[in-house]
C-alpha cells in the first residue's frame, strides 16, 4: 500500500516507472535478434581476436574454427566450436 | 561544390518531408542556394508540403530519361529566391530510375547548389538505394517508438554497408510530458540505443499541422517551438554547436518544482 501511494507520487514527479521501460526492453531484445545479421567482415575480426586470446592458453586448429550467432525466440547467443591442438603446460604472456 | 544530404528513416510517417521541407526553407532562408529533391517516385509529397504542387511540368524521370533538360524541372519556390524542387513523377514507379543515373544528377546539381537535400522514400528497396546513390551524408529521421526506431537500426547498419559513414540523427514528434512521466523513450534512451551523433530533437507540435496545411514550412514561425528546433539543427548542420533546446515550457509552478528537487 505504502509502495503504491509512492508510485503514484514518484510519477507525479516523473520517476521511470512508465511504459518507457517495456519499450526499451522490447526494443532491445528486438535489436539483438534484428542484429544478428552482422557483416562477415566483423565476423572475421571477432574470429582473428578470440584466435588471439584463445592461443595464448591452448594451441588450436585455426582452420577448423567455427563461430556463428544462433538465435532462438529468447535469446541470441555466439556460439564458438574450437578444436584444441594441445594445451600449454605454462603461459607466456605476450 | 555542394554538399549531398540523404534525408531517411526506413519507416514510413515519421516525418522525412516535413524534416526535408524545414531543414531546405531553412536553409534557403538563410541565403543558401538549395535544392531539394523528392525521389519517392510514384508517391509524391514534397511538392505539396511545399506549396509547390501546382507548378509541376518536368520531373525526376524526365530529367534521368533525358527529356528535358534539368534546369526545365526545377521549380522555384514561391517565397524564397534560393530554394528549388526537383520533384518526383507520380505516375511512374521506382525502377524508373537507377542509383547511377542518381549519382551523375547529384553531381550535376551539386555543382550549382550549396546544398542538395535528398527526400527518401520509407523502406530498403530501390527506391532507398537510389535516394543514398549520390549522398555525401545521411540524416536518419526517428520518433520516441520501438517500431521507428527498430527501423532507424536497421537503416544506419544499410548506410553504413553503403560506406555513408557517422549518419545524423533526428528525433522527431517528441513529447516532452510524456517522457517526464516515463511513458516515452527519452532522447538519452534512443541515442543509447543507436549509438549515432544526434543532430537535433523536434518536439510534438500542432503548428507543423498548420504550416503543412497551408503548404508553408514552421521554421519560418518564429514563435513555434519545433520551428526553433529546425533552426537549432540547421544551425548545427552548418557546424556550430548547439545545446539541445529545453522541451519543456517548464516556467508554472510544477516545472519550477520539479527542477527545484533535482527530478527533470
Amino acid at each position: 500500500m505504502k509502495r503504491s501511494v509512492w508510485d503514484v507520487i514518484a510519477r507525479f514527479f516523473g520517476r521511470d516507472t512508465g511504459s518507457k521501460m517495456a519499450a526499451k526492453e522490447r526494443l532491445r531484445l528486438v535489436l539483438v535478434h534484428d542484429r544478428t545479421n552482422i557483416s562477415p567482415q566483423l565476423m572475421e575480426m571477432l574470429k582473428q581476436e578470440l584466435v588471439q586470446v584463445i592461443s595464448n592458453y591452448v594451441e588450436i586448429d585455426e582452420a577448423a574454427l567455427e563461430v556463428n550467432l544462433e538465435s532462438s525466440d529468447h535469446q541470441v547467443a555466439l556460439v564458438a566450436n574450437i578444436p584444441v591442438l594441445m594445451v600449454k603446460r605454462s603461459i607466456h604472456p605476450a | 561544390m555542394g554538399e549531398v544530404f540523404v534525408v531517411t528513416s526506413g519507416k514510413g510517417g515519421v516525418g522525412k518531408t516535413t524534416t526535408t521541407a524545414n531543414l531546405g526553407t531553412g536553409l534557403a532562408s538563410l541565403g543558401h542556394k538549395v535544392v531539394l529533391v523528392d525521389t519517392d517516385i510514384g508517391l509524391r509529397n514534397l511538392d505539396v508540403v511545399l506549396g509547390l504542387e501546382n507548378r509541376i511540368v518536368y520531373d525526376i524521370t524526365d530529367v534521368t530519361g533525358g527529356h528535358c533538360r534539368l534546369r526545365q524541372a526545377l521549380i522555384r519556390d514561391k517565397r524564397l529566391d534560393g530554394l528549388h524542387l526537383l520533384p518526383a513523377a507520380q505516375t511512374k514507379d521506382k525502377t524508373a530510375v537507377s542509383p547511377e543515373e542518381m549519382k551523375t544528377l547529384c553531381e550535376e546539381l551539386e555543382s550549382e547548389f550549396d546544398y542538395v537535400i535528398i527526400d527518401c522514400p520509407a523502406g530498403i528497396e530501390q527506391g532507398f538505394r537510389n535516394a543514398i546513390a549520390g549522398a555525401h551524408r545521411a540524416i536518419v529521421v526517428t520518433t520516441p517508438e520501438v517500431s521507428a526506431v527498430r527501423d532507424a537500426d536497421r537503416i544506419i547498419g544499410l548506410l553504413e554497408a553503403a560506406e555513408l559513414h557517422a549518419p545524423r540523427l533526428i528525433i522527431n514528434r517528441i513529447r516532452p510530458r510524456m517522457v517526464r512521466h516515463g511513458d516515452m523513450m527519452s532522447i538519452e534512451d534512443i541515442i543509447d540505443i543507436l549509438a549515432v551523433d544526434l543532430l537535433g530533437v523536434v518536439p510534438e507540435d500542432e503548428q507543423v499541422v498548420i504550416s503543412t496545411n497551408r503548404g508553408e514550412a514552421v521554421v519560418m514561425d518564429q514563435r513555434s517551438r519545433s520551428g526553433q528546433a529546425y533552426r537549432n539543427i540547421i544551425q548545427r548542420l552548418l557546424g556550430q554547436t548547439l545545446p539541445i533546446m529545453d522541451l519543456e515550457d517548464g516556467s508554472g509552478f510544477f516545472g519550477r518544482l520539479r527542477r527545484m528537487m533535482g527530478l527533470k
